[in-house]
């Protein structure tokens, strides 16, 4: 990662609580308790992680999740898989679109 | 970078440094030589080294085991199939009534002449640690190199075949995931139960545990975090995942390892690194000192958080 988005930025996240340190309390509390293991284990959760970084295209999250679900003992075959269905979800909410397109269309169309 | 000694974080949790329990273990690192030629392998292992355990520290070794209470020989290397004494090794701590483990490759078992392994270790009893970084072929292929994880499942249904692995059997087989990069090992029991399935399924093979294992900072793969430039993130975690609980159960203060030259170390990481015992009294397997050595104090550097980092690793 070189240019805008710098690795080493990522180490410096809590430098966001700097002007508003409550409210940055508050998101990695909520954070660190959204991703304990609960009725979903830690690997489901890292995967879902993994998914939405794909999807949001955060390059810190990508990096992160990927070593995650490393760590949770998966594979690169895991991770592509789990690449696919946030890229087919994505690609999928696009086509859907779709049919907004043809209604506008047939609003106006004779 | 998070930089700390280890004998400082050491002393912030102990009163005085980190001593031998007991010896229950003997493990002798019988040469550097293999087929092999693994990333992450610490001991630099391949087919170039020259270093090997001669006849007399065999025999050294064998002395030890008969005249102490030390009850199990661990055998390592390299490929330690490759050294001209191991079925000797092996016949002879039998005999004596030791309990042998042996840490296999299993694709050694593919090399010429040394076909006759698979049931050589059904007849003595040995418990077969062997190497497996992960179920998928992709991956083991990758860290092993090409063609590695067929001749790993060739050799696992072998020894299913004669009798490893199955839950009541007596001969033992287990299997040893390393992680295949800069990143830390996945919970053994999680791990352990995807194994089982997946292989299980893919391949129709049974084990009886896994350990997983961390990389050490230490040979072929402190290079590559270095060479990758990962090594300072990576020492990084080990320290901040330092875990006081995990240093009753470190094998330097359970064991003794002998290097291929008749050295003494705490580990055969130590080995690697050249850190000999601390010992008044020699420092050869020819000078084996029981009562000396049990009292040792053990001769820490910073690699070894990677045995300390988590639930531990050794
Ligand atoms: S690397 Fe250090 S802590 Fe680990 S077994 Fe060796 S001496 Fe003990």
């Amino acid at each position: 990662m070189t240019g805008y988005y710098k690795d080493e930025d990522l180490d410096r996240f809590g430098e966001m609580g700097k002007y508003n340190q409550e409210l940055f309390g508050k998101f990695m509390s909520w954070y660190t308790a959204a991703l304990e293991p609960g009725v979903l284990n830690k690997r489901e959760k890292v995967l879902i992680g993994l998914s939405v970084a794909h999807a949001i295209q955060c390059p810190y999250c990508i990096d992160a999740y990927t070593k995650s679900c490393l760590e949770e003992g998966m594979s690169l075959e895991h991770i592509t898989e789990a690449v696919h269905v946030a890229s087919a979800v994505r690609g999928g909410a696009s086509l859907i679109h779709g049919i907004q397109s043809h209604n506008a269309a047939d609003k106006i169309s004779l | 970078m998070i930089n700390k000694k280890f004998k400082d974080t050491l002393s912030e949790v102990c009163s005085g440094p980190l001593v031998s329990v007991d010896i229950k273990i003997l493990q002798v690192n019988v040469g550097y030589l293999c087929n092999m030629a693994c990333k992450h392998c610490h001991a630099n292992a391949g087919a170039e080294r020259q270093e090997i355990m001669e006849r007399e520290n065999i025999e050294a070794v064998l002395r030890v085991l008969e005249e102490t209470d030390i009850n199990i020989l661990d055998i390592t290397g390299g490929a330690p199939e490759m050294n001209p004494y191991f079925t000797h090794l092996v016949r002879e701590a039998r005999r004596i009534g030791k309990h042998v483990m042996v840490r296999t490759n299993l694709t050694i078992f593919f090399e010429e002449g040394k076909e006759y392994l698979p049931e050589f270790y059904g007849n003595n009893s040995v418990e077969i640690i062997a190497s497996l970084p992960f179920y998928m072929e992709s991956e083991v292929d990758r860290v092993r190199g090409k063609g590695s994880f067929h001749k790993c499942a060739e050799a696992l249904r072998k020894l299913n075949s004669l009798g490893y692995g199955a839950e009541e059997s007596d001969k033992k087989l287990h299997l040893v995931y390393n992680p295949s990069g800069a990143f830390m090992s996945p919970p053994q029991e999680t791990l352990e139960a995807d194994y089982k399935r997946e292989l299980f399924g893919r391949l129709g093979v049974s084990f009886n545990s896994l350990f997983t294992f961390l990389n050490m900072p230490v040979g072929r793969f402190r290079d590559y975090l270095i060479r990758s430039g990962n090594f300072e993130k990576y020492m990084g975690k080990l320290i901040c995942a330092f875990n006081p609980e995990t240093l009753e159960g470190l094998m330097c203060r359970h064991l003794i390892n002998v290097g291929w030259d008749g050295r003494l170390y705490d580990c055969d990481f130590n080995q690697m690194l050249g850190l000999g015992v601390h010992s008044s009294r020699g420092q050869r397997i020819a000078d084996f000192d029981y009562q000396e050595l049990i009292k040792r104090t053990i001769n820490v550097e910073e690699h070894c958080y990677g045995c300390t980092a988590g639930r531990g690793s050794t």
